[in-house]
């Protein structure tokens, strides 16, 4: 399964401009890259859209998950399962989706159709994750903050919420990756002039594969790898602290 | 002088004698009537037990003192106040919950200075009086860690000093030590009730174990399908039960539906339903009225067991011993009468009786060892 990224890796430090022979090591191609400005302005609109839809999702998504546990209202096992649809159906029907919502109220693409077409997914992924901790949480932790005199507002800040954060930073953090990986929503919501990595990989790849491409994978797979790590490691000390 | 005494018992009674009163308190769940009008008071400095088997509707009314439910029907007064309206996190009282609902992320230390905290305690003071709690509770070398890296005993103290700290009007326990193996229990219930002999606070405890409610409690009342079925001192719960449930749920009993037939010299004559004839001294409580229907109970250690006829008659019956279980301090006897009732009987080991399985004997007991409940 991690074949095909080793030779990736391997082929990164090839001398050589063609993939298939081996040239001898060289830090060239981590060189070109790092000197290319196109792709950190793509790098810029990916960290970008990323970090403004995991905001809005870390905010949204905790307040559904809480609000889904919490209270009790009409159409709430319907309102469930739709939230976290995104999951679910194929990325291109999200794509196909929110293209032809924009395009039917006309509102013109742009890099914050992006953002908000990530929302999408990031705040079902945010709230899965809270979902599954305030499951496991003692249901009474709440009434144990208001029988201590705090009221309803603060019981949420001063409990609830450090109770939950290992789970929404990791679902955050999960969402960041997914966001930065995305290439088939944004391609079909990106406009004026908005280039996420992913598209600008794609639309360099299509063109043969080139060296300082496997460069640019080999550092996007370990960023990607070191968030992933991260995110799983704070929700378990975040699990082994609370597992009372 | 006896008349003015007269004139002020009722303001007394709602104004200071009372830490916490219920008032025809009904609570009704999605259709479902879990509390069926509870008539409480209860007083200053009292330990109270709410005892009644699982389900009967006990952490809801502790709930609905605590605030975290409001009453479908009645009132709930704190200290002669009305709590209609008022949420929990204004109300003069403390919870220590079942599962202890201890806060994860924060420190021993933190979780019981949590209430101070919130209450904009000076940092003197709160020092002061978490050190304290911690001390109470005999928690001091426990401070820095986390619920989690607590055994269950360690957390219990946790929430007991979460509580204490905030010096509560009343503390409410529901089932304080229900999740503690027997010795740990043991030894928890000399400490609440040290702990509740010493700083004189009010202490409304839940619990099904009637052993532990007969143990600390100053009075108990016992609950049984929303309903209390009667409030009294251990004493009075254990020697006077008045009604069958309570018999019933309140140690070991035996019971006998019959009717009265003959009322003689302050004695009622009741004819099981077997055809049994047990004579009975009526109680205080049921003296004036002579109720048609009546249950018969006879604790298993008032019934005396002989193998030759007694010389007095008195509820005196034949029978033969089914099984005999030795109990250490005691002796447990099965006995099948005639009639074909079965009986328990509970003899001090000393009294070792020579019967052998299927042998025949007789039993008796004295009418005033026997109590009559309306069934
Ligand atoms: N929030 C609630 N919603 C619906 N039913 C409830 C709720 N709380 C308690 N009940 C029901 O009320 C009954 C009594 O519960 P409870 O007061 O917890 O009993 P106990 O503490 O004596 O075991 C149970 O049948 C329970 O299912
Ligand atoms: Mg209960």
């Amino acid at each position: 399964m991690y074949l095909p990224i080793l030779i990736l890796a391997f082929y990164s430090f090839n001398a050589s401009r063609f993939s298939a022979t081996w040239e001898g090591f060289s830090l060239k191609w981590y060189e070109i890259l790092f000197n290319d400005s196109r792709i950190f302005a793509a790098l810029q609109d990916s960290l970008a859209i990323a970090i403004c839809a995991v905001g809005v999702s870390a905010v949204l998504g905790t307040l559904m998950a809480v609000g889904l546990a919490r209270y009790q209202f009409w159409g709430k096992g319907l309102y469930r399962g739709a939230s976290y649809l995104p999951l679910i159906i194929p990325d291109i029907a999200i794509a196909v989706a929110t293209l032809v919502f924009l395009a039917s109220f006309a509102i013109p693409l742009s890099l914050w159709t992006i953002v908000a077409s990530h929302i999408v997914f990031c705040l079902a992924y945010v709230a899965v994750v809270v979902s599954t901790r305030l499951s496991g949480l003692n249901p009474h932790l709440e009434e144990a903050a208001l029988d201590l005199g705090a009221t309803p507002t603060q019981a949420f800040l001063k409990v609830l919420l450090p109770e939950l954060m290992p789970a929404i930073v990791s679902g955050c953090l999960l969402a960041f990756v997914l966001s930065m990986d995305d290439l088939l929503i944004s391609s079909f919501t990106a406009g004026g002039g908005a280039n996420t990595l992913p598209m600008e990989i794609f639309s360099r790849v299509r063109t043969g594969v080139k060296p300082d491409i496997n460069a640019l994978s080999v550092v996007l797979i370990l960023a990607s790898g070191v968030l992933a790590f991260l995110a799983e490691y704070i929700r378990y000390r975040g699990d082994q602290r609370r597992s009372v | 002088m006896s008349q003015t005494a007269m004139q002020n018992r009722p303001v007394a009674e709602t104004n200071t004698r009372f830490d916490v009163e219920l008032r025809k308190v009904f609570k009704v769940f999605n259709g479902e009537t879990v509390v069926r009008g509870i008539d409480l008071n209860i007083r200053q400095g009292e330990f109270f037990s709410i005892l009644g088997p699982s389900g009967c509707g006990k952490t809801t009314t502790l709930r609905l003192i605590a605030g975290f439910e409001e009453p479908s029907a009645g009132e709930v007064l704190i200290r002669g106040r009305s709590m209609s309206g008022v949420p929990a996190y204004r109300r003069p009282v403390n919870t220590v919950f079942q599962s202890y609902a201890l806060f994860g992320h924060l420190s021993v230390w933190e979780n019981i200075a949590f209430g101070l905290r919130i209450k904009r305690q000076s940092k003197a003071e709160i020092q002061k009086r978490v050190q304290e709690s911690l001390r109470l509770v005999k928690m001091e070398q426990f401070a820095r860690r986390y619920p989690a890296q607590l055994s269950g005993g360690q957390q219990q103290r946790v929430a007991l000093a979460r509580a204490l700290v905030n010096q509560p009007t009343v503390v409410l326990l529901d089932e304080p030590l229900g999740a503690l193996d027997l010795k740990l229990r043991k030894e928890m219930q000399v400490e609440l009730s040290t702990l509740h002999k010493n700083l004189g606070v009010t202490f409304v405890m839940v619990t099904h174990d009637q052993e532990e409610a007969l143990s600390l409690s100053d009075r108990i009342a016992v609950m049984h399908d929303g309903k209390l079925e009667q409030i009294g001192t251990p004493n009075q719960i254990y020697d006077y039960p008045q009604t069958p449930f309570v018999a019933d749920f309140i140690g070991d009993t035996n019971l006998f539906k019959g009717r009265i037939e003959t009322t003689d010299y302050g004695m009622w004559q009741v004819r099981t339903e077997r055809g049994l004839r047990i004579l009975v001294k009526p109680t205080e409580s049921l003296n004036g009225s002579m109720p048609n229907q009546v249950v018969v109970s006879v604790r298993p250690e008032k019934i005396q067991l002989s193998l030759e006829k007694p010389s007095s008659p008195i509820n005196c019956f034949e029978g033969r011993l089914m099984h005999t279980m030795y109990l250490g301090t005691h002796v447990h006897y099965l006995v099948e009468l005639l009639s074909g009732d079965r009986l328990t009987v509970l003899q001090p080991n000393r009294a070792k009786l020579a019967a052998e399985p299927d042998s025949p004997l007789y039993i008796y007991w004295a009418e005033t060892d026997c109590l009559a409940l309306t069934a």
